[in-house]
């Protein structure tokens, strides 16, 4: 490994991608004649295949969730990289790593900028709405693929929280524990309100053109900037903004100016955020899984009531919340909790304190990464046990 | 501990669904796991001790038990356990009531004011007392409601709290003939097993 590179990191990763001719029928009603994923692996797969581990990645993440793609110029690891690698909590050492790309997305696996085999177009706003079942269900074919019947661990954050709650309930033979951090049973009305906002943004930009902008060479960027800007809002908290920017003034004085040039230091840094993920995220992909989000509520299919949801599942669960999240807030994972209580399941809570809102899941927070490493030496303590 | 653990399991029911409220490390949780085939969960507040449990492999849920048992049903659970815990709390009765509504029985252990010794050294000395079931010095203890037997067993009556067993030992855990004989004056920990009537 060069020099460059931390000795704590999984290294040099390179993508794969797995191709289904199978055809996979979606929620929706329509169905996916075939498509591809891509996804990335760090660590060994142990002889009996009881040690992999699957990261189901939130919003606007993707399959490079650890490591890095290049040598020369290593630049931003993987999202999630604090977390993942030899000797962090999920320990590469331990356990074989899997994260996909999810269907829809727009970093390599089938999604709106894929080509529709129909018409050779890329499918843009024709491509179906998949639900988090469905994402769960190509995870399976994925697994199939790579001979892991069963996962050590399913673990994700938010949208992936919510993934890996899924997995237990849709596959209860096929995950041993999962790990559901700051997510929710479902969105709430406010959820679905900040979602809907930023759809609009999107839809009422005028370079949207019905999402088929790709063929007149544009994208909404205007509209997926405000998209991105108001999610960033949510992700942060009140009081974390104001550690973070105050009301700090970039010049250090008001200008009185009426051309709305960023003058406090938030601003600046959503415009930031806004431009840098025009840069690298597909609109209609952003509209597709806010709909996703929308859509997620596993008691639909048993009366409303969750913890029946959960009385078929198998795995145990540890669930976490930070207390400045008021995206996902703690009371929306003591739900869960609640509810996995009265389906009799194995179930921990921890609610980790934090200023820093929703996005804390993506931090190394000294308590929070105890938590998840007290918790997987017990399960890789299980695999060896079993493996022995 | 160990003996208080075995004295508690006797009166466990086997497969039973348990709830103990203040787990600590979650070392009874796990000894009733392994001796009476046990499901349940443990409520702990402090950082170092959930992790403690999380490691264990024992069912911890961050809670304050101030705050009530609000995430509980009605009847939930075949026993509530409270071990040395009742007089570290500040809602005493309520978290009683919380107990015997949550739980089909409850079971609390604490230590006994009404031992000689204490009762020696506010007497004779005009002190504190600071005994070995209850090490503290006033200003350090987290014992912040202190009670005898007699009081515990007035507060069930009024409550219309049913004693189903009681058990009182000496600080080592042991069941001594002296305990058994004058409980309120040569008992230092007291074990109860409560229900509704």
């Amino acid at each position: 490994m060069p020099p460059t590179l931390p000795p704590d990191s999984v290294g040099l990763v390179i993508p794969q991608i797995a191709h289904f001719d199978e055809p996979l029928a979606l929620d929706c009603g329509r169905t996916l004649a075939n498509y591809e994923i891509v996804y990335e692996t760090y660590g060994t797969l142990n002889a009996d295949r009881s040690n992999a581990v699957l990261i189901c990645h939130a919003l606007s993440g993707d399959h490079h969730v650890a490591g890095y793609h290049d040598e020369d110029d290593p630049g931003k690891p993987g999202w999630w990289d604090n977390c993942i690698g030899p000797g962090k909590p999920i320990d590469t050492r331990e356990f074989f790593v899997v994260c996909c790309n999810n269907l829809g997305g727009c970093k390599g696996s089938t999604g709106p900028t894929a080509i529709n085999p129909e018409n050779r177009k890329p499918y843009g706003p024709d491509f179906p709405i998949v639900t988090v079942k469905d994402w769960v269900r190509s995870q399976a074919r994925l697994a199939d693929r790579l001979g892991i019947q069963q996962w050590a661990a399913v673990i994700g954050g938010s949208l992936g929280g919510m993934q890996a709650m899924q997995w237990a309930i849709t596959f209860p033979d096929r995950v041993r524990h999962s790990l559901v951090i700051a997510a929710a049973p479902r969105l709430s009305a406010q959820n679905i309100a900040f979602n809907e906002v930023a759809r609009q943004a999107i839809l009422s930009d005028p370079d949207f053109h019905h999402g088929h902008y790709y063929e007149f060479g544009v994208v909404p960027r205007r509209g997926l900037m405000l998209a991105r800007m108001l999610g960033h809002i949510t992700y942060l908290s009140d009081e974390g903004m104001r550690a973070k920017f105050g009301r700090e003034l970039r010049e250090g004085k008001m200008n009185f100016n009426f051309n709305f040039d960023t003058e406090f230091q938030v601003e600046s840094y959503l415009r930031h955020q806004g431009h840098a993920f025009v840069d690298r995220f597909d609109a209609n992909t952003y509209l597709l899984i806010t709909k996703t989000l929308d859509y997620f509520d596993p008691a639909v299919d048993f009366d409303e009531d969750l913890s029946a949801a959960f009385h078929r599942t198998q795995a145990h669960f540890l669930v976490i919340a930070f207390t400045s999240d008021w995206r996902f807030a703690p009371t929306r994972s003591r739900e869960i909790v609640r509810a996995l209580v009265r389906a009799g399941r194995e179930v921990s809570y921890a609610e980790i304190p934090s200023e820093h809102g929703h996005d804390t899941f993506l931090m190394p927070i000294p308590l929070y990464h105890e938590v998840l490493r007290s918790y997987l030496i017990r399960v890789a303590r299980e695999v060896n046990a079993h493996a022995a | 501990m160990r003996p208080e653990l075995e004295l508690i399991s006797e009166w466990i029911r086997p497969g039973a669904r348990v709830l103990d409220l203040g787990c600590g490390d979650g070392a009874l949780l796990a000894y009733l796991r392994e001796h009476r085939q046990v499901s349940g969960y443990g409520l702990e507040i402090d950082n170092a001790n959930m992790l403690r449990c999380i490691q264990a492999g024992v069912n911890v849920i961050h809670a304050d038990l101030e705050a009530g048992l609000a995430d509980f049903g009605d009847g939930s659970f075949d026993y509530v356990i409270m071990t040395q815990t009742l007089q570290a709390v500040r809602q005493t009765e309520a978290l009683l009531d919380e107990m015997l509504r949550v739980g089909r029985q409850g079971i609390v252990t604490f230590p006994n004011f009404g031992f000689w010794r204490c009762r020696a050294q506010i007497a004779l000395q005009g002190l504190m007392p600071v005994v070995k079931t209850l090490p503290y010095q006033w200003y350090d203890t987290p014992n912040i409601h202190l009670f005898t037997l007699r009081d515990f067993e007035q507060l069930c009556r009024r409550k219309r709290i049913d004693i189903l067993q009681r058990t009182v030992l000496d600080h080592a855990h042991r069941p001594r003939l002296g305990p058994r004989l004058w409980p309120n004056l040569l008992g230092e920990i007291a074990l109860y097993r409560l229900a509704r009537a």
